[in-house]
């Protein structure tokens, strides 16, 4: 979530008709954003949804700040396989602001908003053949790869030093929280075997809870909607959809094709085999947009209470000091709620995971 | 609505920097930690068997300890009681001792005293039984006939003279 990036922007449209009609109720809220104060409606009305979801997808620069006139963003490199001319790496300063670059450009609306386009030979606009650009999303994800590895391997060299003690400090924490997702989430949901599945699902826990938290934060390192894009929670889902499957025992298998139900329901007509079978693929389905929903929404939501700041400039000094108030205050609440839903979040997806790949080792009972 | 629609490049990029996290994660992070924090709370796990058990093995040992204190106690008491009653023993058996041998000598001294004095009474007779004899020769002038008849004469006369 980049709040920070949505206030910048607002504040961007509003400094055109600067008053200071509420310069007190602007210190007030000097914590939240110093341009409350400065604010004065504009002609053209804030359309919201286009904010919140120009927030929530994915973009080819990353924005991190606006100082003076000055945009600060970090113009990350785009990397293409144009249908005609081969492959294609430049920056995507080269096609920001609607600007049109060896064919590419970036159009605002359309089918097509906010990606990369080119013409083919018929002249329509389509997407390259392959775009396999560092978005912003892409580069957050990789950082929080990057963060997680510094945040483990310390850890795991502390031990690798042959130490006897417990860590303290940051690593004692790490190891708390891994302790916690093995003894509470692993060991007692996928049984037994859970040592070979502990690495699995202890990556995709911290890597789904590092996401989340690195989303939460409104300014540059973090405020990348990763967890909430769902390329990435279907591959987390694919994962363990992969991993489900192939731990399948025999039993397994033959409670989804030959189920022991009475045989009219699997002959001549396999309805039964059919839903089990259905239900194979909706698991890991449910996975993922569970995890893509749940993010996303809360994103959307503390967007949403941010906008009813800007929308309510034009109800006059009182009211938008007043919805801006309810607006801070349920912000507060919401990043609050947010901070849990991460945990939960991860919480929920590893134990889901765990919980299937039990249901995927059962062994042949009685 | 495009958000809904996973895009190719991210998925791309995900899998990429997900499976190499995951691979490096694998082989460096994760089972090495599982690992030796499992064998630490084994390490505890068994110390604190350990611990206990020394604990106990502590206090039976203190109670044996106090035991044979106790044993000890009543044998330095028996001891001494029965000291005590060696000790009380002995001097009554010497003072019985003593007592028994100084009688015994003090009989004997009577009895001694008893003999000498019958001997010295009987010497004592004869020798006034012949005075007497001589006396009454002397003053008779003339041996008796019958010494012996004249003997128990003189004999009776001196039991009559001299009674002791």
């Amino acid at each position: 979530m980049s709040s920070g990036f949505l206030r910048n922007r607002l504040y961007r449209e509003a400094m055109k008709t600067r008053h200071n009609i509420q310069l007190f109720f602007g210190l007030l809220f000097l914590f939240l954003t110093v341009t409350i104060g400065t604010l004065k409606a504009e002609e053209n009305k804030i359309n919201v949804t286009e904010i919140i979801a120009e927030h929530l997808a994915d973009s080819y620069e990353w924005h991190i700040t606006k100082w003076g006139d000055k945009e600060i963003s970090i113009h990350l490199p785009i990397i293409v396989k144009s249908r005609t001319s081969g492959w294609h790496v430049f920056s995507s300063s080269q096609v920001s602001h609607g600007a049109t670059y060896k064919g590419f450009h970036i159009p605002h609306e359309g089918s097509h908003a906010g990606k990369l386009t080119e013409h083919n030979s018929t002249g329509e606009e389509v997407r390259p053949a392959i775009d396999i650009s560092l978005t912003k999303n892409a580069v957050g994800l990789i950082m929080n790869c990057l963060l997680l590895l510094l945040i483990i391997l310390p850890l795991a060299r502390w031990y690798k030093r042959g130490e006897q003690q417990a860590p303290k400090g940051f690593k004692g924490a790490v190891e708390l929280l891994i302790t916690y997702v093995l003894d509470e989430i692993i060991k007692p949901c996928v049984g037994e075997e859970y040592r070979k599945y502990a690495t699995f699902l202890l990556t995709v826990f911290f890597f789904i809870f590092i996401s989340n938290l690195m989303g939460l934060m409104p300014f540059f390192p973090g405020g990348a909607n990763i967890t909430g894009n769902i390329a990435v929670t279907m591959f987390l889902a694919l994962c363990t959809f992969v991993v489900v499957n192939i731990s399948g025992t025999k039993e397994y298998w033959k409670e989804i094709l030959w189920p022991d139900v009475p045989s009219w329901l699997k002959v001549p007509l396999p309805i039964m085999p059919l839903i089990e079978l259905f239900g194979v693929f909706t698991k890991p389905f449910a996975l993922m947009i569970r995890l893509f929903a749940n993010i996303m929404a809360g994103h959307a939501v503390i967007l949403g209470l941010v906008c009813v700041i800007f929308i309510s400039v034009t109800m006059g000094a009182a009211i938008n000091s007043g919805m801006s108030v309810v607006a801070v205050l349920f912000g507060i609440f919401m990043n609050f709620l947010e901070l849990l839903v991460a945990f939960i979040q991860a919480y929920v997806f590893t134990l889901l995971s765990s919980v299937f790949i039990n249901m995927a080792r059962v062994k042949h009972h009685g | 609505m495009s958000l809904l629609i996973p895009d190719t490049g991210l998925l791309f990029w995900m899998a990429l920097s997900f499976g190499i996290m995951f691979f490096i994660l694998a082989k460096f992070g994760f089972p090495v930690i599982t690992k030796a924090v499992e064998k630490r709370s084994a390490y505890i796990h068994d110390s604190l068997d350990a611990a206990r058990k020394a604990e106990e093995q502590l206090a039976t040992i203190r109670q044996q300890a106090d035991a044979i204190l106790a044993q000890a106690h009543g044998e330095r008491n028996t001891i001494l009681s029965e000291a005590q009653e060696t000790k009380t023993m002995i001097v009554k058996k010497a003072r019985e001792e003593a007592d028994t041998e100084a009688r015994r000598r003090l009989s004997k001294a009577w009895d001694d005293i008893e003999i000498s004095k019958k001997k010295a009474l009987n010497e004592l007779r004869k020798d006034v039984a012949g005075i007497s004899v001589r006396i009454a020769e002397k003053v008779i002038g003339e041996h008796l006939k019958d010494d012996h008849k004249q003997q128990e004469f003189i004999n009776k006369l001196l039991a009559e003279e001299i009674k002791i």
